[in-house]
């Protein structure tokens, strides 16, 4: 039998790291906020995975928290990511 | 039998999810690769429901899905618009890509191994007991939104001004955008339905959030998705109200009514944000309600950027 935490945990490392290479390995900006965010995701995946306590007990409501925190301020970071991007680029016309 | 159908599923879900990762990743096609992002989000809102974890199903489906989706979609837009950005070489170094993939392999096997180690030889049971203890106290049965609005609320406060600063800094870029293309009239009717719904159903969150999943943040996202969606379909401002005065203070309220209530409490001999008990209950959806009007006119202006949101731009042609 699975443990549940620990192949949700294994996955979203794998998800992290596979993310994490293609943000520093790609240079088109947009593919790097997509991976970016992938690997966000990864992380979030290993904390609900530790929260999880079997299917008798309530899972642990702190990490639960903290990724639905972290979810909003993912939005508000790539908004700015973004922002900041099309900027650069208007720069860049203007040289 | 029963743990077997579970353990099926589980694999089901996490195939999917590594599958749909990958790939939104490794396509040369952005736009596919966007689209697989918002199936791999969605796949993943069933993760967090498999997990126990309804309140980030409800968040992940509206704000992780849903809104970075429409926002990866427009930005898409605006890079192929300017094509001067478009033909970016991806760097041939062989070298620097196989030191990249060997660091990755590494960091991997010792994040797998620091994970297996703390699940099989240091099971610590988290603070799930201190919080189910303390439920009682906190003035609201749900115990997501308690550790974010009362044991915790300190992080929320703080974590509503990042949002803020977040989009002052979007705001302050002072980027130009294209106009969108004028909606078909499938969209602009089903906006007219879907809205309303949205509103409805924002209030329901924002309400059953002391109980049972829900809350400030779920309630704001599906109020940002009715703007968003108003956008998109040919209307300027988003929803938001016309006066740039009133949306200012819609921007701050949260943050306002948080700070505010903290330091009242200061002023009557107790910590900061540290509600008395029989008031925690009100305290807490009176900053629910004014987070939920903050974090729904943070997510819209996030998502307009600059672009025609502002009622004195409303004269040019923006649909």
């Amino acid at each position: 039998m699975l443990s549940v935490p620990l192949i949700y945990g294994l996955a979203g490392i794998l998800l992290f790291t596979f993310a994490l290479r293609v943000a520093l390995s790609r240079v088109a900006f947009l593919r790097r906020v997509l991976a970016i965010n992938v690997a966000g995701a990864g992380i979030f995946l290993v904390f609900i995975a530790t929260a999880y306590k079997g299917a008798e007990q309530a899972a642990d409501p702190v990490p639960h928290a903290l990724v639905l925190t972290g979810i909003v301020v993912a939005f508000s970071a790539t908004a700015l990511a973004i922002a900041l991007a099309r900027r650069l680029n208007r720069s860049a016309d203007n040289d | 039998m029963e743990t077997l159908i579970w353990n099926l599923f589980d694999v089901l879900l996490l195939t999917a999810l590594l599958a749909l990762g990958w790939s939104a990743l490794s396509t040369s096609n952005l736009r596919k690769g966007i689209a697989l992002f918002i199936a791999f989000g969605l796949v993943l809102s069933l993760i967090w429901a498999r997990l126990k974890a309804p309140d980030i199903a409800l968040a992940e489906a509206a704000i992780g899905t849903g809104l970075t989706g429409a926002l990866l979609l427009a930005a898409l837009r605006d890079e192929e618009s300017a094509p001067a950005e478009t033909s970016v070489q991806e760097p041939g170094n062989r070298f620097y890509a196989y030191l990249l993939m060997l660091v990755t392999i590494i960091l991997t096997l010792i994040l797998g191994w620091g994970l297996i180690d703390a699940l099989m030889n240091r099971q610590h049971p988290g603070l799930a007991y201190d919080v189910f203890a303390q439920l009682d106290q906190s003035g609201v049965s749900n115990p997501v939104t308690a550790v974010l609005l009362n044991f915790r609320a300190y992080d929320t406060f703080l974590e509503l001004a990042v949002l803020l600063a977040a989009v002052l800094g979007i705001r302050s870029l002072n980027i130009t955008r294209q106009p969108y293309l004028k909606a078909g009239p499938v969209l602009s009717g089903l906006t007219v339905w879907l809205v309303p719904v949205l509103i409805l159903m924002s209030a329901y969150l924002l309400w059953v959030g002391a109980h049972a999943p829900g809350g400030a943040f779920q309630a704001g996202a599906v109020l940002a998705a009715a703007g968003v969606l108003l956008r998109l379909s040919g209307y300027p401002a988003a929803g938001l109200p016309a006066r740039l005065l009133i949306r200012r203070a819609f921007m701050i309220i949260g943050v306002l009514v948080f700070a505010m209530i903290g330091l009242g409490l200061m002023v009557l001999g107790r910590g900061f944000l540290d509600y008395p008990v029989a008031w925690s209950g009100s305290l807490i959806l009176l900053i629910e309600t004014a987070a939920t009007l903050s974090i729904a006119t943070i997510l819209i202006m996030a998502f307009l950027a600059g672009e025609s949101g502002e009622p004195e731009h409303q004269e040019k042609p923006s649909c």
